[in-house]
This record gives C-alpha cells, structure tokens and sequence, in this order.
C-alpha cells in the first residue's frame, strides 16, 4: 500500500469538509459586511454625483492600508466597512492556505507541509513587501 | 447621474455578468472588465480591482461546494498554487510598468482564448498510468462519479507548472482568474478529468487571485464605491448560474455567449490600440 498514493489519504476528508466551511463562513461573512457598509453608503452619499471613475487617483481616495480601514471602521465610515468587508474577502483564500497546512502537518505529511510554507511564504511577501510600487 | 443611480445600474450589470460568467465557465471577472471599461467608462485598473474581488468571492464560494463533494485534487492544488501564487506577484509588479492601453490589449487577447477554450473538445479520460514525478509528489488521485470512484494519474508535470506561472502572472495583470489557461494546463497537459481540472482549477482562482489583491488593495485598485456593488453583483448572479446550470445544458447559450465575447475582445482591442484607455 505504500506506494499507491492514488487512493485518498486518512484525514483528507475531515479537512475538506473543514476547508469546504470555511470559505463558505468566509465569503458569506465578506459579503454581509459588505452589504452593510453599501447601504450606509446609499444613505449618507446615494444623492451625491458619481465621482470621476475615469480618472485613477489611487492611494489618494484612501482606504488602503490597515490602519486607515481600522480608522474608517472606527468612525463608521461608511467606505471603511465596504473595504473592512473586502479585506476579509481577499483573507478567506489565504486563511484557508493556513488551514491546509495545518491539515498537512497533522497528517505528518512532510513534502505537503513544506509545499503550503512556500505558498504561504509567497502570501505573505505580497502583503508585506512592499510591492505598493 | 447620482451615486445611487450608477451603483444600482452597476449592481445589474454585474449581476448579469456573474450570470454569464458562470453559464459560459468563463467567470464574473471577465465580464466585468468591459462592463465597467467600455461601457461605464471606468478606469481599468478600478476594473481590474472590482473584478479581483469578484474572482475570489465566486472561487471561495464554488469551491465549499466542489471541496465537500471530494472531487477537488487539494493536493494537486496546493502544489500548482506555488507557479500561480508567484506568477501573480510578479504580474501584479509588471503591471505598474505596463501601459493601461497594452493591458487592455491583451485582455482581448487571453478573451478570446478563453472564448476558444470554452467550447472546445474536453478530456474525458482518466489516464491509467502517470509519469513518476506525479508519483513522488502524490499528485494521483481518485473522483467521485455516478459510476463509482475513478481513479486518475498524471502526466507532464513540469510543462502544466510552467503554463501555470503563466496563467499566475496574467491573473495578476489583469485582474481575471486565468480559468481558461489553468484549465489548459490541467486538461490538456495534464491529461486531468475535466470534471477535476474545472473544480481544481476554481479551488485556486481565489489564492491566485489574494496573491495580486493584497498588491492592488496598497495600490489603490479597490475603489469601495465601485467595489461594493460588483461584488454583490457578480455573487448573486454566479449563484443563480449554478442553479440554473443543474437544470439546463447550455449548449447553445454557450455558443451564443462565446461569440458575443468575441465581440467584446474585438472592442477591447480596438480601443486599445487607438489608447482609449
């Protein structure tokens, strides 16, 4: 049996429904508070005229760092809960990278284990690597 | 035009985008770079943020399904995330030194790729033997089927991680999930199952996808009036797809559907090369 690795592996299930629940929670949970933020903003600003979206402004508008999002949430911003939302959007992919891997490593699956570090690893140089520029 | 107005024309739009991203395979992002370009025009790189988005919402939220039904190769996944993951970085870094015209361009391009690939003939068969670095790195797997579990191997590892890379660094230029090219890689190279390409290829559009948003989210891509009702849109209409594609065999839909992107990519295109972007 220890060379047909065709068959599926003890404890894969488990993690499937595991990781199948959680990127469901996820995206629900990015939605809801998306949906929150988009109605306040309907209501504070639905009456203003559409700002120039053919013009790029960038880091100018705000709202890109975690502590402005932070800020924004704690002056009920109503941008701020949109991209709070959107942050836990683009975490649900990632979260569940770190979920793999702890799958792999319960199952002592050692070349899985180091394969999702390596993902992981390429996560994290995105978010904090500085490649803003 | 008030804010009110414009959010509630866009939520239509992409919901009606989700809707036929999901019925043709191509997915809500596509539709939604010249929904809002072309006709909202709309920066493309808020277009390119909105749509990142939305292939993360609609990957994570396809994927709890397929993952629970253990047709997905998590396995193979992870291990193809490694090409994708850091093809996005390095798409997301070329984007800064690429001119928003040349980016519009080529997303005509990988369109009407993705047209071609979505009716084109799909691998149906299970391979009976794999090449041994499939072996080692336990890429071999089963899926289920109406008759019983069937068993796969793979082949031409190497070359299926190389198309990856790619479809990694185009996700990151352009926003899109890069479905078509991973799928290519997996069924065409890989000699995959369809149905286990198509679900694995899904599971990875949304860590494909994180790895270039987080980049663009710094940048400034993410516009939250923008972003808010693409989402939701996309969303809602990808689900309403699903249920609808239990029920129905969209053959000619899809034909429809393919080429009327065509159309758009030939817009796409067009526009760019007279830099109207």
């Amino acid at each position: 049996m220890k060379n047909d690795n065709s068959r599926k592996l003890t404890g894969d299930h488990d993690i499937e429904q595991f990781i199948g629940m959680q990127l469901r929670v996820g995206v629900i949970g990015a939605s809801l508070i998306v949906l929150i933020g988009g109605i306040f903003y309907m209501l504070q600003l639905g009456g203003s005229p559409v700002p120039a979206y053919h013009h790029f402004v960038g880091t100018e508008a705000g709202f890109t760092t975690a502590g402005e999002v932070l800020s924004g949430l704690r002056h009920g911003s109503p941008k701020g809960i949109i991209q709070a939302g959107i942050i836990v959007l683009i975490a649900t992919p990632i979260l569940r990278i770190a979920f793999s891997l702890l799958g792999f490593i319960l199952e002592k699956d050692r070349m899985y284990t180091g394969i999702t570090i390596i993902v992981l690893a390429v996560m994290l140089f995105s978010i904090f690597g500085g490649l803003k520029v | 035009m008030t804010i009110l107005t414009f959010t509630l024309i866009l939520l239509a739009g992409a919901y009606l985008a989700g809707l036929v991203g999901s019925l043709t395979g191509l997915g809500g992002g596509v539709v939604v770079i010249p929904l809002l370009t072309l006709i909202f025009h709309v920066d493309i790189r808020y277009a390119i943020g909105a749509a990142l988005l939305a292939s993360i919402a609609n990957s994570s939220g396809a994927a709890s399904a397929y993952v629970k039904e253990g047709i997905t190769n998590i396995r193979l996944g992870m291990f193809l995330e490694i090409a994708t993951t850091l093809g996005a970085v390095a798409g997301a870094i070329i984007a800064v030194y690429t001119p928003t015209n040349t980016i519009a361009i080529l997303f005509g391009a990988i369109l009407l790729f993705s047209a071609a690939m979505t009716i084109r003939k799909k691998n149906q068969e299970a391979l009976q033997s794999g090449s041994a670095l499939a072996l080692k790195l336990k890429l071999n797997s089963s899926y289920p089927t109406p008759q019983g579990e069937v068993k796969y191997y793979l082949k031409n590892v190497g070359a299926g991680f190389s198309i990856m890379t790619l479809a990694g660094v185009m996700s990151g230029l352009l926003g899109i999930g890069s479905g078509a090219l991973k799928v290519l890689a997996m069924d065409s190279t890989m000699h995959i199952p369809f149905k286990v390409s198509t679900t694995t290829s899904n599971f990875m559009i949304g860590v494909t996808a994180a790895a270039s948003a987080v980049v663009y989210l710094q940048r400034g891509y993410m516009d939250a009036g923008i972003a808010f009702p693409v989402v939701l849109g996309v969303l809602g209409g990808a689900f309403t797809g699903s249920k609808l594609l239990t029920r129905l065999n969209p053959q000619l839909l899809k034909y429809i559907f393919c080429v009327a992107i065509c159309f758009v990519a030939a817009e796409m295109i067009y526009n760019g090369l007279n830099h109207q972007f």
